[in-house]
């Protein structure tokens, strides 16, 4: 049962992200990478990784998707949903893409791991918590030292000319 | 229950559908959907990693780390893609190709 339920959702990440990529209205590729971001978050869940796949939900979908959609909207003249978008040369990205992903499986089913038995945690908030405040802390303040910088960055960059 | 690999294959396949998003499209937004596919393929591998390996929460901290970077990386790009579109009417990425108007 949870073997089906895996591919199932590992089936509708691909799809969808499939759809995000080749489908002509940019409005449907945004829906389209809503559910392959659930998805994800899906994986995660099988994964063990509760706090990640919350987070995953919180920021990707509740704020960078949107701010996608934000974007789609202020940088078209809205007539419609529809707003198409070309690709070009589908079909050398197509043989790029897909030989890239023959290596990529050879590669991956070649490797040997180094894999350890690991028993599933009651929960994984409290460990990312000290260890975001222990091992890991100078990234941690590095990392919203920059999210700060984008920020700002990003509302001065977007903020016209006054 | 299910192995590695079969993690690692989703991840590759979202992996070479986002080069191909990020070298077919021309709309600078639907690039950067492409790259948010990249990165996402990227922390599936960071978490599959970690649980298969002893339930290493290292992974789970390098993921986090992405995620922050995915927000930083949007927010800056799609204020870059606002300007561009007020100075040149365009998004499309070949267009924007002269360093100044």
């Amino acid at each position: 049962m949870a073997e089906f339920v895996f591919w199932f959702i590992a089936a509708l990440t691909v799809m969808s992200a499939a759809f995000v990529v080749l489908n002509n209205q940019l409005i449907y590729s945004a829906v389209a990478l809503l559910f392959t971001l659930f998805g994800i978050a899906g994986l995660y869940v099988f994964l063990w990784a509760d706090f990640i796949a919350g987070i995953q939900i919180l920021v990707y979908v509740g704020g960078i998707l949107v701010l996608v959609i934000f974007g789609i909207m202020l940088t078209n003249k809205i007539r419609s949903v529809r707003i198409s978008h070309k690709s070009i040369q589908q079909g050398v990205g197509g043989v790029i893409a897909f030989w890239l992903f023959i290596f990529l499986f050879i590669a991956l089913s070649k490797a040997p791991w180094l894999l350890n038995d690991s028993v599933e945690p009651i929960g994984t908030v409290r460990e990312i918590g000290i260890l975001l405040l222990t091992d890991f802390l100078l990234p941690f303040e590095i990392i919203s030292v920059l999210l700060l910088g984008a920020l700002i960055g990003a509302a001065v960059l977007s903020r016209g000319k006054a | 229950m299910n192995s590695l690999d079969s993690y690692l294959f989703v991840s590759a396949m979202l992996f070479c559908l986002g080069i191909f998003g990020v070298i077919t499209r021309r709309n600078a937004i639907a690039v950067l959907m492409g790259v948010e596919l990249i990165l996402n393929a990227a922390n599936i591998n960071f978490i599959a990693f970690s649980k298969f390996n002893g339930m290493n929460l290292d992974g789970h901290i390098f993921g986090l780390l992405v995620i922050v970077l995915a927000a930083a990386e949007a927010a800056v790009a799609l204020a870059i893609i606002i300007n561009i579109y007020n100075n040149m009417n365009t998004i499309n990425v070949d267009d924007a190709a002269e360093l100044k108007q």
